[in-house]
């Protein structure tokens, strides 16, 4: 049966239909329960997360959700560590902005186990993060740093853009071997789709083709694919077909769907919320130029936050954000290129 | 009286999950004449595109909704009358079409489905119900049809031809195990355990007899279960059945349980249809989706094993159906390049119909065919 | 909180045991010696951090493990290894970086590793071993096992953040793990008596909720003792212990070290504390074992060492085809 929830019900739902299935998987994180499962006088289960969304969790599947001290390096090693033992356990790191602070347990020692150690270990650990703009919450609580999970060789990285992808990718996050970072865009919690109630895994490393289209390619990752979206559907008034490719997964990167559509095309644009040295626009950019260098008809533009920490107020964090107006624009000037002038 | 001689158009309901529709293109004008089985306007909805075909005769006298609009199912889109009937009558039907429209009213009721499951041996069935009898519990008895689909389909794949059977019967489509939205576990995936799930479903919907008519795996399933219980089957209509011959397109089989990728599934799904065009995005979208769920791989693989023998069929329907008493009809699509109508003839099939134009989905290819095919085999199986 | 263990002779190691204690010690000094003098030809690759003289410590706390435990080290891990059965000859190979390596050469002696044996690796990163620990022993816990995790690390990680919240995890958690911290005085050139603000890092147990026990690192036997009873408690659900042992390395922070930062106290430890000629001149006097019983002990390790270098000097190295292989289980 499928009905219409939201993307944090969506992980809810993978959460809890994975540790029903499989007796291994823990979670654990700052306020995954919060209240007295952790010596505070109220509800059990009070916040489930700060934003709720490992909510009722903890009643369900006693003694598998546990709160932590704000000890990033020591929870997220443990994950790890709890990892090559055994358990899969799924760690929240509640910001990605506070990666600073168990950086190297995830890029140093999770990430590198396996091919340090010759093959001869397996780390199915998944790390849960926030992030993106758009709450006015200001430079440190606000960033889209997926770009530095996904440069590290070890590492995977999922970036969900609709309920449907973020339980099935979820859920294939918990089952797969490798350590995962499961990226989920604050704003996007309340958004609302179809799911099946029943359990289903998304491959990772295979682009959803969200809308088929000629004119121009565009690539958007995560909150950007539903900008994109309302984006296309102005352009299409315009007469421009916009063909918008939703990655699902940074690393593993889906390039041959991203090469098919830009042959199609012959022209692209990235759109990416994360600023712009050294982000998927830019990787994503260069392995078109290089592989797709014929087929293009014009150059490759990017749309993606301006190179600056994250503002704080409205006025200026509204402009921060890449919206729908500026991927038109960019668009439209993409599809109109000609050579000379 | 003038009322009866007016006919309303109106946007069918394509699918369970279909709430409206496009009209993209008219192919016939106002002042036509048409007859039952033309087709009048061309239709385009999220999932598919179909040509909606007459189910009268008499002249086209005025259209509704023009192309490009939008409509919700069931809402009024052109009326058809015989010359006799005046323009006043004929403008003041109109005028309350479009006085529906403009208020957003959809007559959605009367082309409601009951949607819902059944517990059968331990698995849940899902079903979707329309027409006389839907939602009033029992189904109408001896009236009642039960749709059963193929290898990888669905209960939304009868959408041309539910609703419109559906005007004179109660239409049931379900879900094998493995499908849709039913139980994923299909056991040893035998025609026998699919047969007796069929039976469960009568027998939880309190149909006693039914005629039954299944596509694919579907048509050999029916086939079995009339053979096990003939005593509560009507007739069978048997769309592009498997277990006639040995040849089948084993790679497809294969290919489609194995396929995780949009890339690897869509040129299976092209050998589907004479027309490849409708392997739309959406199509592939929907089926990957199916694929994904836990348990469907196990459940096909199970399945490809019980239709094949190597690259050959395993299972032997014209042997079966030499044990079943009810009138068989057989249709099937020239073009069917999954199961090829090359091992049927007069001898295997006595009412058997090729149909030009239609490849292994004949019942979304030439769903006019298929209708008919139903109807016949109804008429002759009804007492 | 903090006590000095007065050695004693260990009441639950038979002649079997005490013979085993030998020889892991051994095996480590003549490994590492080895190490040291084959370093100096220029035949192995990379930075080697030699564990000689810290003997006691690695095999007094391992020998209480078994297949239920794990372990994770630091840049001086080889002793770690040793004493915890990983195959010397893979070792070597290994820090040859040899395809025969245990880790195939793709990981060398700073990430020497061996989890099939509950060896989460010697790291490269000062204090990256406690948080792995902290979850090694929450899977012992949640799965049952009544199994530890033990973390050692260096006078210089006591101060990194990730011990010092590994630690407190541990006891909100209430894990069955136990920090063994092992101060050889310096971390590279930096006294641990500067760095470290209280006396002893022992101290710090209190400010975590923990028992904390400083043992002499010359004496294989106190070392055991306070193992075995931190152990124990671990496993019967006591929660963690801080172990700091006091001990010397006798070479430099890494091969190529001229240690000029360093007084005379390498000689004075190899002339009158070095915990092999205690542990013999203790089991030998008490009649536990013979002289010619650990001199075959001796023997063996000279050949095993001879064995292992010869075989890993004439292995391949990796090829090509190794350089993309083991990033993923699957991509």
């Amino acid at each position: 049966m499928t009905r219409t929830i939201s993307y944090r019900e969506a992980i809810n739902e993978a959460l809890a239909q994975e540790m029903e299935r499989d007796p291994n998987v823990v979670v654990m994180g700052e306020d995954n329960a919060g209240g007295a499962s952790v010596g505070s006088p109220g509800e059990a289960d009070a916040w489930g997360g700060v934003l709720g969304v490992t909510k009722g969790l903890y009643g369900r599947f006693p003694g598998r959700v546990l709160d932590t001290p704000i000890s990033e390096s020591a929870f997220i090693g443990a994950a790890i560590g709890a990892a090559t033992r055994g358990l899969r356990p799924v760690a929240e790191l509640m910001f990605i902005d506070f990666m600073g602070v168990c950086f190297d347990q995830i890029f140093n020692q999770a990430a590198k186990f396996r091919y340090m150690f010759g093959g001869n270990a397996v780390t199915p650990v998944v790390i849960r993060t926030m992030y993106g703009a758009g709450l006015r919450a200001a430079a440190q609580h606000s960033q889209c740093l997926y770009p530095i999970f996904t440069h590290i060789p070890g590492l995977k990285v999922v970036t969900p853009s609709s309920p449907y992808d973020a339980k099935g990718l979820l859920i294939s996050a918990i089952r797969d071997d490798d350590p995962v970072i499961f990226c989920e865009h604050k704003a996007l919690y309340d958004l609302t789709g179809d799911v099946p109630a029943e359990s289903y895994a998304i491959p990772f490393g295979e682009a959803n083709v969200v809308r088929e289209g000629s004119d121009v390619t565009i690539v958007a990752i995560g909150r950007m694919v539903g900008v994109a979206q309302q984006a296309a559907a102005e352009l299409a008034g315009s007469g421009i077909q916009a063909e918008i490719i939703d990655p699902r997964t940074t690393s593993p990167l889906d390039e041959d769907s991203i090469l098919e559509s830009v042959e199609s095309t012959g022209r692209l644009v990235v759109v990416d919320e994360a600023t712009p040295r050294c982000n998927l626009a830019t990787d994503i950019s260069a392995l078109v130029a290089r592989k797709a260098f014929g087929a293009l008809q014009a150059p490759i533009e990017m749309v993606t936050a301006p190179h600056t920490p994250v503002p704080f107020s409205d006025s200026l964090e509204d402009l921060y954000v890449p919206d729908a107006q500026r991927i038109v624009n960019t668009v439209k000037a993409v599809a109109e290129w000609k050579r000379d002038g | 009286m003038a009322e009866d001689r007016i006919q309303r158009v109106t946007m069918p309901k394509w699918g369970l999950s279909m709430t409206a529709g496009t009209i993209t293109e008219w192919i016939v004008a106002e002042g036509d004449e048409i007859a039952k089985g033309d087709d009048l306007v061309e239709i385009d909805t999220e999932k598919i595109a179909g040509a909606l075909e007459s189910t009268w005769d008499g002249v086209l006298r005025r259209i509704v909704a023009a192309a490009g609009s939008s409509v919700p199912v069931g809402a009024t889109i052109a009326v058809v009358a015989d010359p006799e009937v005046s323009d006043e009558d004929v403008e003041a039907a109109v005028a309350e079409a479009r006085e529906q429209l403009a208020a957003g009213v959809a007559e959605a009721e009367e082309v409601g489905a009951e949607v819902g499951t059944v517990q059968v041996d331990g698995r849940s069935i899902a079903y979707a119900t329309m027409g006389e009898g839907a939602g009033e519990g029992a189904g109408a008895g001896a009236d009642a049809i039960v749709l059963v689909h193929g290898y990888g389909g669905d209960k939304n794949s009868w959408l041309f031809v539910q609703e419109p059977l559906s005007h004179q019967h109660a239409v049931h489509a379900l879900d094998l195990p493995g499908h849709g939205e039913s139980s994923k576990d299909v056991g040893a995936g035998s025609l026998e355990e699919m047969a007796r799930v069929v039976l469960g479903f009568l027998d939880a919907r309190g149909i006693e007899r039914a005629h039954l008519v299944g596509h694919s795996l579907g048509g050999a399933v029916v086939a079995a279960a009339a053979a096990a219980a003939p005593h509560r089957v009507r007739s069978l209509t048997l769309v592009a059945p498997a277990g006639f011959g040995s040849a089948v397109d084993a790679e497809y089989l294969r290919g489609f349980a194995a396929a995780t990728s949009r890339r690897e599934l869509k040129p299976l799904l092209g050998r589907l249809f004479a027309d490849e065009s409708l392997v739309t995005r959406q199509l592939v979208d929907d089926l990957l989706r199916y694929k994904r769920i836990d348990g469907v791989d196990a459940a096909l693989r199970r399945l490809v094993d019980t239709l094949l023998d190597g690259d050959r069929q395993r299972i032997d329907t014209a042997a079966v159906l030499g044990g079943v008493p009810c009138p068989t009809v057989v249709v099937w699509g020239r073009e069917d390049r999954i199961l090829p109508p090359t091992a049927v003839d007069a001898t295997t099939a006595a009412d058997l119909r090729l149909v030009d134009g239609a490849g292994h989905m004949v019942h979304l290819e030439r769903p006019g065919e298929v209708r008919q095919a139903v109807q016949d085999a109804v008429a002759a199986g009804s007492p | 909180m903090t006590e000095t263990l007065a050695p004693q002779v260990a009441a639950d190691l038979d002649s079997n045991g005490l013979l085993q204690a030998y020889r892991i010690m051994r095996r480590i000094r003549g490994f590492e010696d080895r190490v040291h003098e084959e370093f100096a030809t220029g035949e192995i690759p990379g930075f080697v951090h030699l564990y000689a003289g810290e003997e006691a410590s690695a095999a007094g706390v391992i020998m209480h493990l078994d297949a239920r435990d794990s372990i994770a080290s630091t840049h001086r891990g080889h002793g770690h290894c040793i004493a915890r059965g990983v195959d010397v000859k893979t070792m070597m190979a290994e820090i040859y970086g040899r395809r025969t390596g245990v880790c195939h050469g793709k990981g060398g002696s700073m990430h020497i590793a061996d989890l099939s044996k509950g060896m989460l690796g010697a790291n490269g990163i000062v204090g990256g071993g406690p948080p792995l620990i902290c979850g090694t022993a929450l899977a012992a816990k949640v799965q049952g096992t009544g199994g530890v995790g033990v973390a050692f690390f260096g006078d210089g990680a006591s101060n990194q953040g990730t011990t010092l919240e590994a630690m407190n995890l541990a006891s909100v958690w209430d894990l069955p793990a136990i920090f063994v911290a092992e101060n050889n005085g310096y971390a590279e050139t930096t006294s641990s008596s500067w760095s470290v603000a209280a006396d002893n890092i022992a101290d710090r147990a209190a400010g975590f909720g923990m028992p904390g026990v400083i043992v002499d690192g010359f004496d294989f036997f106190a070392v055991h003792e306070a193992a075995g009873e931190a152990i124990a408690r671990a496993r019967a659900g006591g929660g963690p212990t801080l172990i700091e042992v006091k001990l010397t390395r006798y070479y430099g922070h890494f091969e190529g070290d001229q240690q000029t930062y360093r007084g005379d106290e390498v000689a004075r430890a190899r002339e009158s504390l070095d915990c092999l000629r205690r542990f013999r001149a203790r089991v030998t006097g008490s009649g536990q074992l013979t002289e010619s019983q650990l001199d075959e002990v001796d023997r063996e390790v000279a050949t095993l060492v001879d064995e292992a270098v010869a075989e890993a000097r004439a292995a391949p190295k990796p090829t090509e085809a190794d350089l993309l292989t083991d990033v993923y289980v699957s991509y």
